[in-house]
């Protein structure tokens, strides 16, 4: 028994692509201290395609098992398309959360995005 | 799997001497102990033996302990049983920041219909000064209730020092002793308080019963109107099975009281703590390191966030509990643990084992190898390794 989905457990226990990419082109950070958790998304970008995503998330089970998730399905996606994954999307993707974690941790896709952000700003300063 | 359970301060099994002495009153006696014939009496008779055990523990008279649904009643009804019947004395009440909830949100009713609280500060080990209630206490004030010891961090808090302060006062004084009846010796009389709430399955008997010992003479209203129960104290048909079930687990745990049990414990306890901070660097200990319950440890791990280390104990047996948000059921971490000063994403990372009668010494060994293995494995996930820095940067703006 589990107050999580089984997709949700087995990305907790066995998280994909956690770390830091050093020469990143894009980091965004999402979550606060006092909710408790706090994720950390990675991108590189080749092409306007995102190559790799890693993540370091300091949170419960479902604030890992968002992120890992994130970092998966994002992989090989250009920027638009990788925009477009929602908060809501994840949490499907790991076979839905409970409903009290849908607002608190259910934050990864709102990390991409700020990566995403992140990447754009840097582009447009070297231009 | 071997499972081990590490939370006592949640819940107790309930003992199997205490489920045996119950079963009679399921189906054989289960007269109402108010009809006169003689299924009536037999359960009357039950209850009122259960009742004096109750009282012998806690050195009271039978006639001054009032059974209840459980814990939570007991409080409700002291706090507002009090100021309810005394509010044209005064309108004042005073309590800890540190209480539970069954305390703090009678407490908050209150304030919504005109009376006024004051949430005592306690210090880092979570202990309160009685020289604060006695600075507190105003003409106004009608009652101090405060926690014999603390569900979450163990502390057990001066109550002998500040009963004196209140008595002296002539005002009423209540404490929630939901976790130290049954675990540690308890005199009311020594304790100087007028009444203390007392809850079954927190010492292995059954869930949905409690008592209030309520010092006679004691003006207090009730709280569940509807019949002449409990001397016109509490209405509704006696629990007779839950009250038999207290009597047995309060006179189980006298004879445990008696034979050692909480050197026993305390031994465990301070294994498992030591053991610990001996092995995980980045850790606190919450609470005091010998004013604290028997069975409780509770630790915060840096960097790391409770609900993972529950999850991943879980997984390998263990139950153990955490006073981060997610797992208090609202956003914020525990009100405990904000009181003695954490920052919430150190009380996040809180964990409690609550160790009870059954635990061995095998259970502290495994809980000693499996932990370290696990807070290793979720801070390689963390995003702070070593310190905090650049959490303010760029978390606080967040929201």
């Amino acid at each position: 028994m589990s107050i999580y989905s089984e997709k949700v457990m087995e990305h907790f226990q066995n998280p994909r692509n956690v770390g830091e990419i050093k020469d990143a082109d894009g980091i965004g950070e999402v979550g606060n201290p006092i909710c408790g958790d706090i994720m950390k998304i990675y991108i590189k970008v080749k092409d306007d395609k995102i190559v790799d995503c890693k993540f370091k998330t300091f949170g419960c089970g479902a604030a890992i098992a968002t992120s890992s998730m994130v970092t998966e399905m994002v992989k090989g996606k250009n920027i638009d398309e990788a925009l477009k994954i929602s908060n809501k999307a994840v949490a499907e993707a790991l076979g839905g959360l409970p409903a009290i974690k849908m607002h608190c941790s259910n934050l990864a896709a709102d990390g991409l995005s700020k990566a995403i952000e992140d990447y754009k700003q840097k582009i447009k300063i070297k231009k | 799997m071997k499972r081990i359970y590490m939370d006592h301060a949640a819940t107790t099994s309930t003992d199997v001497e205490v489920v045996e002495a119950m079963k009679p009153y399921f189906t054989q006696k289960y007269g109402n102990p108010n009809s006169i014939h003689s299924f009536g009496q037999e359960a009357r008779e039950a209850v009122e033996e259960a009742r004096e055990k109750i009282a012998r523990l806690i050195g009271a008279n039978p006639s001054e302990i009032v059974f209840t649904a459980g814990g939570t009643e007991a409080d409700n009804y002291a706090i507002k049983g009090i100021a309810w019947a005394n509010q044209k004395k005064g309108n004042h009440i005073i309590t800890s920041q540190i209480e539970h909830h069954a305390v703090l949100h009678s407490c908050q009713f209150l304030e919504k219909h005109g009376f006024k609280v004051t949430y005592l500060k306690v210090d880092k080990y979570g202990l309160i000064d009685p020289e604060d209630v006695k600075k507190a206490i105003t003409g106004q004030t009608i009652l101090v209730t405060i926690m014999h010891a603390n569900n979450e961090i163990g502390t057990i808090e001066p109550i002998k020092e500040i009963g004196k302060i209140v008595k002296e006062a002539g005002i009423y004084f209540h404490t929630d002793s939901v976790q130290t009846t049954g675990h540690i010796p308890i005199e009311v009389n020594d304790l100087g308080v007028d009444m203390l709430s007392i809850s079954g399955h927190k010492l292995y008997g059954p869930k949905g019963v409690g008592a209030l010992y309520l010092r006679k003479g004691t003006k207090i209203v009730n709280l569940i109107d509807g019949g002449a129960q409990e001397k016109n104290r509490r209405a509704g048909t006696e629990n007779v099975t839950g009250m038999v079930g207290l009597g047995k687990a309060v006179e189980l745990a006298e004879k445990r009281l008696a034979g050692g049990e909480v050197d026993k414990v305390v031994k465990l306890r301070d294994k498992l703590i030591t053991g610990i901070m001996d092995q995980i660097e980045n850790v606190r200990l919450n609470g005091h390191s010998t004013r604290r319950l028997p069975g409780n440890a509770n630790i915060c791990f840096e960097f790391i966030e409770g609900e993972s280390m529950l999850l991943n104990l879980d997984m390998k047996g263990v139950a153990a509990s955490s006073g981060s948000a997610c797992t208090s059921g609202s956003l914020e971490p525990s009100h405990v643990l904000l009181a003695i000063g954490l920052p919430p994403e150190i009380a996040h990372g809180s964990l409690r084992l609550t160790l009870g009668k059954d635990n061995t010494e095998e259970d502290i060994d495994y809980v000693l190898d499996i932990l370290p293995k696990i807070i290793e494995k979720l801070r390689a996930l963390s995003p702070f390794t070593g310190s905090w820095d650049g959490l303010k940067k760029n978390s606080v703006e967040e929201k």
